[in-house]
């Protein structure tokens, strides 16, 4: 049978059981929107290919499959480098098609053409420009499955146009033909013997648990594995949820802002039980510094993710469901002896996770905490819905807060810390799990305004997600940084909380809106919202610009150094002044100088970033 | 900083070149020679890449090579397991009278004289880098006009081969 490219490329896709695809239509990938009309596919129009890229990246978050999108060559194509850069950081399959010049144009300055595959090169897992119309189907098989397998990512394939026209006879190959690429699946049995050996022996075993769980849909291994050796687990940013909250071994999360406990767990531990994270500095702060007890397993199905960062004692290469899986057969096997004697260890834990709760100082009336606002949205919305964060104080608190309780509950922008990721990534997990599962973006203000234009395509389209912005007027994450490193200089951080009016958006695309300024009011505006299901809304939760993220390890910082609240921090930074000047004023003096002038005095700053400035002033 | 010679077989692919040295510049990884052409296979290339790294730096180096998808295979080459050799060329100022002793020079060096004119001579030389490094000072009195080097390329010494797989230290498997 003789089809177009553009015709191979929708067969291809209704071949590998894609369903939904993101996009926006342009002069080179004009050939391939005409057979979708007839195709098999549900299109999801945008308003910006940013948004069709991270709509695919939600899609996938929830569901566990590729996230495909479609977008013209050139401009359209430049605009898909930030999601997938997000998506090769955060291991999210996702299939990117671009539209390209015609063959015979490219090199030519033509217009809309770019560099795809150069500028791509290095923000995919893998790409390729597609050459001839037979190469069509193979090419995109063969994408779908280097997006899909080992560790995920994006890959992206570009199509010339006057390729998309030329026609052929159709063939699906039967094999994939990708010589250098074979992830490895299985765990060596000689290393997965040898790591529980080591946990078998271990006095304060930890897992640290990543990401990758989530990629591998490992979470009823890892309960397993939990459950039968008694360890006690941290879930990073990108794993939370992926055992729940309420289990009597979680300990929250660990890294910058996590929990406390959390932190101390990986710093006072002897082993870490390493399955699908990667040691990321936003984790372990100073790496020199980083669980200095602690003898390491290391699971990752990516080889060069194992010794990157962190000397390894037994490394196993494989996807980590087949691999915890590994670990709890061979732990069964050996039935007692492979339990390691855990009980003071979780003592002592549950000890530091009662003495060191989240601190947050609610006034009963008045200005609503951002960290209320986020447990009234769980409260409203409950265990069943999804979340969707952008990035920043508001993302920080979400993950600390909501009490997860199952894997994908959870979506989010970890590696790049893409500001606007929330809101079309909310569009493409709404369509991902249906209308039964509610989904909420909690954004902020900052993240919201630079993608809210994607709230057209959910009206259009009828994905009812909710999108609640924690607005507090403020780039809270940077003015955060801002109080606390650069002396309370606040510079170009302020974003007018009225500006836009978000009621008055909601109003503008035809959606209810709500706002809510008082701690008096904020429930019974979520419960309004929440039982809005059959359209978007929007919600606008006017919070302190004032209140930070704690607990905070200054960037760089040694994690045995955990600030809890920001009444610590002042009287820290004001030791350290304090010190920095008795310093000074003995330096003076030996150098014959006379005390020191009280006006000389450093601002009152402290941190990781700045110990120089004393120092040498 | 040491240097570490890889022989790597790749897809004979448009862009493959680029996926290498792009990776390289990202990671702040430093190439000091790469050489590159076809093998008895039309479908795969090889290439020597001479990389200056400590050891911990080169395992990620392997690794991050692995993960391209048209990357077949990555060796290491000991130096005193392999032959490794670089041809350069250089041409040197010389009128008739000087030519005799730069056809000398060139013999002593088993190099060859590859183009005499009426002002030049120019010496081609193949070996390792050290024997490269001994005449270079011995041209410099002639004068160099320029020089082109190739880059090494290696191949393990006796019956090894990169084909084989089993006896070089096939890097694809952690």
């Amino acid at each position: 049978m003789q089809v177009t490219g553009a015709q191979a490329v929708m067969r291809s896709l209704e071949e590998l059981g894609v369903e939904v695809v993101f996009g926006y239509p342009g002069g080179a990938i004009l050939p391939a929107y005409d057979p979708l009309i007839e195709a098999d596919l549900t299109h999801v129009l945008v308003r910006h290919e940013q948004g069709a890229v991270h709509a695919a990246e939600g899609y996938a978050h929830a569901s566990g499959k590729v996230g495909v999108c479609i977008v013209t060559s050139g401009p359209a194509a430049t605009n898909l480098v930030t999601g997938l850069c997000d998506a090769l950081m955060d291991s999210v399959p996702v299939l990117a098609i671009t539209g390209q010049v015609a063959s015979t144009a490219i090199g030519s300055d033509a217009f809309q053409e770019a560099d795809v595959l150069g500028i791509t090169m290095p923000v995919t897992k893998h790409n390729e420009l597609v050459t001839s119309v037979e190469r069509i189907p193979g090419a995109i098989r063969e994408a779908h499955h280097i997006a899909s397998s080992g560790r995920p990512g994006p890959v992206l394939l570009d199509i010339p146009k006057d390729i998309l026209n030329q026609s052929f006879e159709w063939a699906w190959p039967e094999h994939l033909d990708l010589p250098g690429y074979r992830p490895t699946v299985r765990g060596h049995g000689r290393q997965v013997r040898d790591a529980i050996d080591l946990v078998a022996t271990a006095k304060r075993p930890v897992v640290y648990a990543g990401g990758g769980l989530v990629r591998a849909d490992a979470g009823d291994e890892l309960r397993e594995l939990v459950d039968l050796l008694d360890l006690p687990v941290v879930t990073t940013l990108m794993a939370r949820g992926i055992i729940p909250e309420d289990h009597p071994n979680a300990l929250g999360m660990p890294g910058m802002h996590g929990h406390y406990v959390a932190i101390r767990a990986l710093q006072e531990a002897d082993l870490l039980v390493t399955l699908g994270a990667r040691f990321d500095d936003r984790v372990t702060g100073d790496l020199a510094h980083f669980a200095p007890h602690a003898k390491v397993i290391h699971v990752d199905v990516d080889p060069a993710e194992i010794g990157k960062n962190r000397a390894v004692d037994v490394p196993i290469v494989g996807d980590a469901k087949v691999v915890v899986g590994q670990l709890v057969a061979v732990a069964r096997d050996r039935g007692d002896e492979a339990v390691p004697d855990t009980a003071a260890w979780r003592d002592h834990l549950a000890t530091v996770k009662a003495d060191h709760p989240l601190r947050v100082q609610q006034p009963d009336t008045g200005i609503i905490k951002p960290q209320t606002a986020i447990r009234a949205v769980h409260a409203a919305f409950g265990d069943e819905a999804v979340y969707v964060a952008g990035v920043g104080q508001h993302q920080m608190w979400a993950s600390q807060l909501v009490p997860w309780s199952r894997p994908r509950q959870w979506i989010n922008s970890g590696g790049l810390g893409t500001m606007g990721f929330a809101v079309p990534a909310a569009i493409g997990a709404k369509v991902a799990v249906g209308r039964d599962v509610p989904v909420v973006a909690i954004d902020g203000d900052g993240c919201f305004q630079m993608t809210f234009q994607e709230i057209a395509a959910a009206v259009q389209h009828d994905i009812p997600v909710t999108f609640v912005v924690i607005n507090n007027g403020v780039l809270g994450m940077v003015r955060q940084w801002q109080s606390l490193f650069y002396a309370s200089r606040m510079s170009e951080t302020t974003l007018p909380q009225a500006v836009p009016d978000l009621v008055l958006l909601a109003e503008a695309y035809g959606i209810p809106g709500f706002r809510a300024e008082s701690v008096e009011e904020l429930e019974s505006v979520m419960a309004k919202a929440a039982a809005i299901t059959d359209q978007p809304v929007i919600v606008d939760v006017r919070v302190d610009p004032d209140e930070m993220v704690f607990p905070m390890v200054p960037a760089g910082g040694s994690n045995d150094a955990v600030i809890e609240s920001a009444d610590e921090w002042m009287t820290m930074a004001i030791a350290d002044v304090t010190e920095a000047a008795t310093q000074r004023q003995r330096a003076n003096r030996e150098a014959g100088l006379g005390g020191a002038d009280p006006s000389d005095d450093p601002p009152l700053i402290a941190g990781a970033d700045t110990d120089d400035e004393f120092g040498s002033d | 900083m040491q240097t570490h010679t890889l022989s790597v077989l790749v897809e004979n692919r448009p862009g493959v070149l680029a996926r290498i040295s792009g990776m390289f510049s990202r990671r702040s990884y430093n190439i000091h020679s790469l050489a590159v052409g076809p093998t008895d296979d039309e479908r795969v290339s090889r290439l020597t890449i001479v990389v200056g790294t400590d050891p911990v730096h080169l395992e990620q180096v392997i690794k991050q090579l692995n993960k391209l998808v048209h990357v077949l295979k990555i060796i290491e080459l000991d130096p005193t397991e392999s032959v490794q050799m670089e041809l350069q060329m250089v041409k040197v100022s010389a009128d008739a009278s000087q030519r005799a002793d730069l056809f000398a020079l060139a013999e002593v060096f088993g190099a060859e004289v590859v183009d005499v004119d009426a002002d030049t001579v120019t010496i081609a030389i193949a070996g390792n880098t050290a024997r490269l490094g001994r005449l270079a000072p011995l041209l410099e009195a002639y004068g160099i006009r320029e020089m082109v080097r190739s880059g090494t390329v290696a191949i393990a010494r006796g019956d090894r081969s990169i084909t084989d797989g089993s006896r070089l230290r096939l890097q694809r498997v952690v």
